[in-house]
């Protein structure tokens, strides 16, 4: 600590246009690498259970009763059926437990602090978790898919669609899992909305069935359930066959991002359950 | 100790009628206003529950004000929040980093929140570790570290941003002399340097020894805003300790300084700020005692606090 060798602290830079920018950038960049190197760190805690679950459920669901089942809707077999919504499945559940836990866990000690003591605007907060979160719902949807294809053979029908589904509704569970890790309390708070609400979403929302097979009210009821689009939207863009149009799949999930976003960011800046 | 004089005339802070009202009706700022000037070392001292937490957490945007204005080199917090920030290091009172990552990780991602490149954040973060000499502790997991190397974790990350504004709440609670000692040096250098330091800390020697100006906050008022040097000024009596030897049974007789007597080789003397030192010696050499040593009762600084805090208990009602 050799003070007198010390130079005079440089003068801090003006941060409006490029600079800002560019700064942000870096920002963003910085929370989005600290979230991946986050999920590989603990992989696993974020990347092994959902391999194992998968696999269990291709083995029971696909091969042992799958296999009596046949074939269903568009001739596809059962296990060729259930793989999009087991993937859409892995996906949404571990973009929301990946940014609940992480960003409640910054909020339980104190390191959130960090960010809102920095520079950096609510945005580049809220889309640097979302994208480690994204991040992950990726891999995770990267691996299962690899397992599935050990099981059944698939193809791309629609590249694009299966695409542009993937990361619409990563993004989706990724805000309601912010929003859920804002209000949060306590750790049992991050685990109500999972357990109560998306388990029960998920399980409901056409993974396992065709909701042709129901009949009315339980076909009309399925349409509220924004996971029967994103499972829908995802068959679509891997087998080519969907309950739903793809176009209002699309005109779903945009709405939920853009309402999501909203809500996230406006709770970001007000700093509810984060500034006293 | 403090150094350079302030350089402009846009203070480095200034805080405008700031008040804070929490959701359970406590009102922790009634109303502050303050201005810290330029590469001044200030203190801002008070006890516990004064508000001092409260405004640091404001100008660090972690609590929203209710009403008022603070302004950092004239930078409003409403108006530019991020520009504010972009000046503010903040060490805050409790250990707010995460325990699983390595102190080298943690500096170099709050430098990315500030959009420094990680290319200028490594050396950087290597140059401030090494200064608060915990480079060697740099790749660890933070859990593994001492209380005293996280508190100076926390300076090197306040430091990222090479602030011109330095808030250090408490920053030296609950560590060694050794290291204490060690955290003035560095942070008296960062002063010297051009940062302008705001310091809270309940170790009043540390206040009187490190800065040059200083506002005292009870019940949210501020009660006392003035230079170190005006406020010393205002102690009218300094309690000594003698060590001596040739004390009788009876009590020396001292004109114009009341002693006690604590054992048979110690006496208390209360001298007023009027009378001198060397004819308190004569006297007590006429009659037979010998001084061996000689200390403060206490800091002269903490006498007045403790005068001024049990004033302004008296004046407000409690809550």
């Amino acid at each position: 600590m050799n003070d007198a060798a010390r130079e005079p602290l440089t003068t801090p830079v003006v941060y409006t246009g490029a600079p800002r920018v560019r700064a942000n950038l870096v920002a963003l960049g910085t929370i989005t690498r600290r979230e991946v190197h986050r999920v590989m760190r603990i992989w696993t805690q974020t990347l092994v259970p959902p391999a194992i679950t998968m696999t269990l459920y291709f083995v029971i669901f696909g091969k042992v009763i799958g296999s009596r089942i046949g074939t269903i809707e568009g001739g596809f077999s059962y296990m060729q059926y259930i793989v999009p919504g087991l993937v859409m499945m892995s996906i949404i559940n571990n973009c929301y437990s990946n940014i609940t836990s992480s960003f409640f866990g910054s909020k339980f000690g104190h390191y959130v602090e960090e960010m809102l003591a920095s520079p950096m605007p609510s945005w580049v907060v809220l889309t640097g978790y979302v994208a480690g979160a994204v991040t992950r719902g990726i891999v995770v949807g990267v691996i299962v898919l690899g397992i599935a294809l050990s099981f059944t053979s698939l193809h791309l029908a629609h590249p694009l669609v299966a695409v542009t589904t993937v990361l619409l509704g990563a993004t989706i569970f990724s805000l309601a899992g912010f929003i859920n890790a804002m209000f949060a309390k306590r750790f049992d708070d991050i685990a109500i909305v999972p357990t109560f609400v998306l388990q029960p979403l998920t399980y409901l929302g056409g993974v396992f069935y065709s909701i042709n097979m129901l009949g009315s009210p339980w076909r009309e009821v399925s349409k509220v359930n924004p996971i029967l689009y994103m499972v829908n939207a995802f068959r679509y863009g891997i087998l080519g066959a969907s309950d739903v149009p793809v176009w209002m799949a699309y005109a779903v999930m945009l709405a939920f991002v853009v309402a999501l976003g909203t809500v996230a960011l406006w709770l970001l800046r007000r700093g509810v359950g984060l500034r006293s | 100790m403090p150094i350079a004089e302030p350089a402009s005339a846009v203070p480095a802070l200034e805080v405008v009628d700031l008040r804070k009202t929490y959701a359970s009706g406590v009102q922790a700022l009634k109303g502050v206003s303050l201005q810290v000037a330029q590469g001044d070392f200030f203190a801002l001292l008070g006890p516990n529950g004064a508000g001092k937490s409260t405004l640091i957490g404001i100008l660090s945007s972690l609590v929203n004000p209710t009403a008022g204005d603070a302004r950092v080199f004239g930078l409003s917090i409403h108006a530019d929040r991020g520009g504010v920030m972009r000046e503010i290091g903040l060490v805050p009172q409790e250990i707010n980093f995460n325990q699983f990552e390595t102190p080298f990780e943690i500096c170099v991602n709050v430098a990315g929140f500030y959009g420094i490149p990680r290319s200028v954040a490594r050396p950087r973060a290597e140059k401030y570790l090494n200064e608060l000499r915990i480079w060697d502790k740099a790749f660890q997991a933070t859990r593994m570290m001492s209380g005293g190397m996280k508190r100076r974790l926390m300076i090197a990350r306040a430091m990222m941003n090479e602030p011109r504004l330095l808030i250090l709440d408490e920053p030296t609670a609950g560590v060694d002399i050794e290291i204490r000692r060690s955290m003035w040096h560095f942070i008296t250098g960062i002063n010297r340097a051009g940062t302008t330091v705001i310091l809270t800390t309940h170790y009043l020697e540390e206040a009187e020894k490190l800065c040059r100006n200083i506002a005292i906050i009870d019940h949210g008022e501020i009660i006392e805003n003035t230079s170190m040097r005006r406020l010393l000024s205002k102690l009218d009596v300094q309690s000594f300790v003698l060590d001596v030897t040739g004390l009788g049974d009876a009590l020396p007789e001292l004109a114009g300084v009341k002693p006690t007597r604590i054992d048979g080789q110690t006496l208390e003397v209360e001298v007023p700020s009027s009378h001198d030192i060397n004819s308190l010696f004569a006297a007590l050499t006429a009659q037979g005692i010998t001084v061996t040593s000689m200390r403060n009762k206490t800091n002269r600084l903490e006498e007045l606090f403790v005068r001024l805090i049990d004033r302004n208990s008296d004046r407000v009602p409690h809550e």
